[in-house]
This record gives C-alpha cells, structure tokens and sequence, in this order.
C-alpha cells in the first residue's frame, strides 16, 4: 500500500504532460479551422484585450471623408456598436469587407478606425468596396490603435451604450466568427440598452 | 577596379545585416540610452511574439520602439512606461512577468517543486538508514536467535 505513494511523482508529471497537450492540440485545431477557411494558419496566440470592461480610450481625430470635421470618443456613445479596425494595405480586411456590408445593411451599427492609412486610398476603397461604416475615423499616425492595443489590421471591438469596451475580436470577421462570437453580445447588449 | 567591386560587395553586405531594427532616436542623456535598450529588451513585441520590442521588425514593434521613446523623454519611470504598455497590450508584454496572484504559481512553482523532491529524498534517505540501523541491531526475537543458533549448530554437525 505504501508503494502507491512512489506513483505520485508520474502522476503529476502526467498531468503536466495533458496540460501542456491540450493546449497545443487547442493551437493545432484552431490552424485546421483557419486551414479549412481558406485562411494563414497563425503562429501566434490571439492575445486577450487588456482593454475589456475599460472606457473606449479617449481621441480627437478627423473623418476619413473631411480632414476639417472632428470626431471624439463623445460620438461613440449612445449605441452599442462594433468598432472596426481596417486599412487599405490589410489584405485581410479586403476578405472582411463584404460581410461588415451585409451586417450593415442588416443595420448593425458600426464604426471605422482606418487604421495608419492615407486618406485618399482610404476614401478611394470606401467608394469601390461601399462603405458600412457610421462614422469613419482616421488614425494616420496609429496613436488610437495604440491606445486600444491594436497589434495588427483586422481588429473588431465591440462596444457598449456607455462606450464601454465590452469584447475584441483579432482577425477576420466572417459570418462564422459572426453568429458564434459577436452577434451573441451585440444582441444582448442591444437588448440591455432597450428597456 | 575588382578592389572597388569587392568593396561595394562588402558595403552591400553590410547595409542587409544593420537594417534589422534600426531607429534613429537622439538621446538627451547616456542614461536615457540605456534604460531604452533595457525597457525595449524587456517587453515583448505583441505581433511577432517571441522577440522583443528591440529586435522585431514589425510595424508595431516600430511603433512601440517610437513610443517608448517618447515616454522617456517626457521623464516617464521605467515603472509608468511597463505600466503603460501594460494597459494597452497587457501583461503579455512584459518579459518579466509580474508577480500577482495569477503569477504566483510561475515564480515559485519550481521552487516548490525542488523543495517536495528534496523533502521526499530526505525522507527516504532517513528510512533506508534506520532500516539498515535495524539490521544491524538485530530485529530477530530472542526466540529466533535460538532457532538460529540451533539451525547453525546443526548444519555445523551434519557436516
């Protein structure tokens, strides 16, 4: 009976053995989903926002159409809304584009950061591709999606009524990342705003 | 003439290894210098992830190197300035993790684990010793010792 105790050490051991297992399966199964979409597999861990629960950092930044008119993290409030970091040299957002379209018309409300661009090839993709955004909000030097933590076009936040931070999504939002991660949260916090 | 293509050769060579990562930033102190090297060795570049802010080419890394430099020129502590990154990319940033309570584990876990193998070898080491320590003393009961003195005295006469 005493000789079970010299099986402790494996037993640990074997723990930290599926431990370190899962999460590697857990990174070789996200790749084969990326894989199957048509997608880079990523070498890298999608980071958590260390922004969640925190108020929308404040900005003061021209639109993307006039260089003239103002815009502040104010205008952000008062609906809860996806906030959508794009740029015209982010191949990824050319593939994203089509589906924040249709959540558009769908009447989602979202919002643009263009994110370290230039304004005429900003303006000039908004005209091709149409343009689902609300406000646009142009962030030439990056100064804003370096407040919000931004390490790589695209990144979707979702926002509160209040401007609250409430969900960040890293990567290409499709209509699968759509109905699984976002629209869930939209609604609700859609919801919550309507008494 | 080969002397002047070998040259250029080398000056071309030269350019491709010194354009990893190189910023043009005017220190107003050799302090400042060194505390850039240092912070931008320690915190992590959030793209590439597994090199810092110093050695990573990516935009973002670029950005975080401008950054930084920033905040040290404005007089920023080495605290404010992690602290800072922090908030932004969170404590993935940090090479040097913070010790919190979900750290705690990471700082001492392998402590706690030499001090469980020691403790158990210890323990073995002590129980081996007093069982040969018993041996030795003699665990037989007095009356196993005649039963072996009459074994060994019988064996002696048979033979």
């Amino acid at each position: 009976m005493r000789r079970l105790y010299l099986i402790i050490p494996l037993v640990l051991f074997l723990g930290l053995v599926g431990f370190f297992m899962n999460a590697l399966m857990d990174k070789k199964r996200e790749n084969e989903e990326a894989a199957a979409l048509g997608m880079q597999p990523s070498t890298s861990l999608v980071l958590p926002s260390a922004l969640i629960g925190k108020p929308f950092p404040a900005f003061s930044l021209a639109t993307v159409e006039d260089q003239s008119q103002m815009l502040t993290n104010d205008d952000l409030i008062g609906r809860p809304a996806l906030v959508n970091i794009w740029a015209t040299w982010c191949v990824a957002c050319r593939v994203e584009h089509p589906v924040l379209n249709k959540l558009a018309a769908q009447g989602v409300v979202i919002h643009g950061v263009n994110y370290k661009d230039e304004n005429p090839s900003a303006q000039k993709w908004l005209k091709e591709f149409h343009d689902p955004y609300q406000l646009n909000i142009s962030d030439a030097e990056g100064r804003l999606g370096l407040d919000l933590g931004v390490y790589g076009a695209p990144e979707t936040f979702l926002i509160d009524a209040e401007g609250v931070i409430r969900y960040k999504f890293i990567g290409v939002v499709d209509e699968r990342v759509w109905e699984r991660e976002l629209q869930p949260r939209y609604q609700a916090l859609v919801d919550g705003a309507q008494p | 003439m080969i002397r002047h293509i070998w040259m250029s050769l080398v000056l071309a060579l030269m350019v491709g290894v010194s354009q990893a990562a190189v910023d043009t930033f005017e220190f107003e102190t050799e302090d400042q210098r060194k505390r850039f090297y240092s912070l931008s060795g320690e915190l992590r570049c959030p793209k590439c992830q597994n090199q810092n802010i110093a050695d990573s080419d990516a935009p973002v890394a670029t950005d975080l190197r401008r950054e930084l430099f920033r905040l040290l020129d404005e007089g920023e502590s080495d605290e404010e300035i992690v602290e800072f990154m922090v908030a932004r990319y969170g404590d993935f940033v940090r090479y040097k993790p913070a010790l919190t309570v979900q750290t705690i584990v990471l700082w001492f876990g392998p402590a706690l684990f030499l001090l469980i193998g020691l403790v158990s070898l210890a323990v073995m080491l002590r129980r081996r010793q007093r069982a040969m320590r018993d041996t030795h003393a003699g665990h037989l009961t007095v009356d196993e010792q005649h039963r072996l003195r009459a074994l060994l005295e019988k064996k002696n006469s048979d033979d």
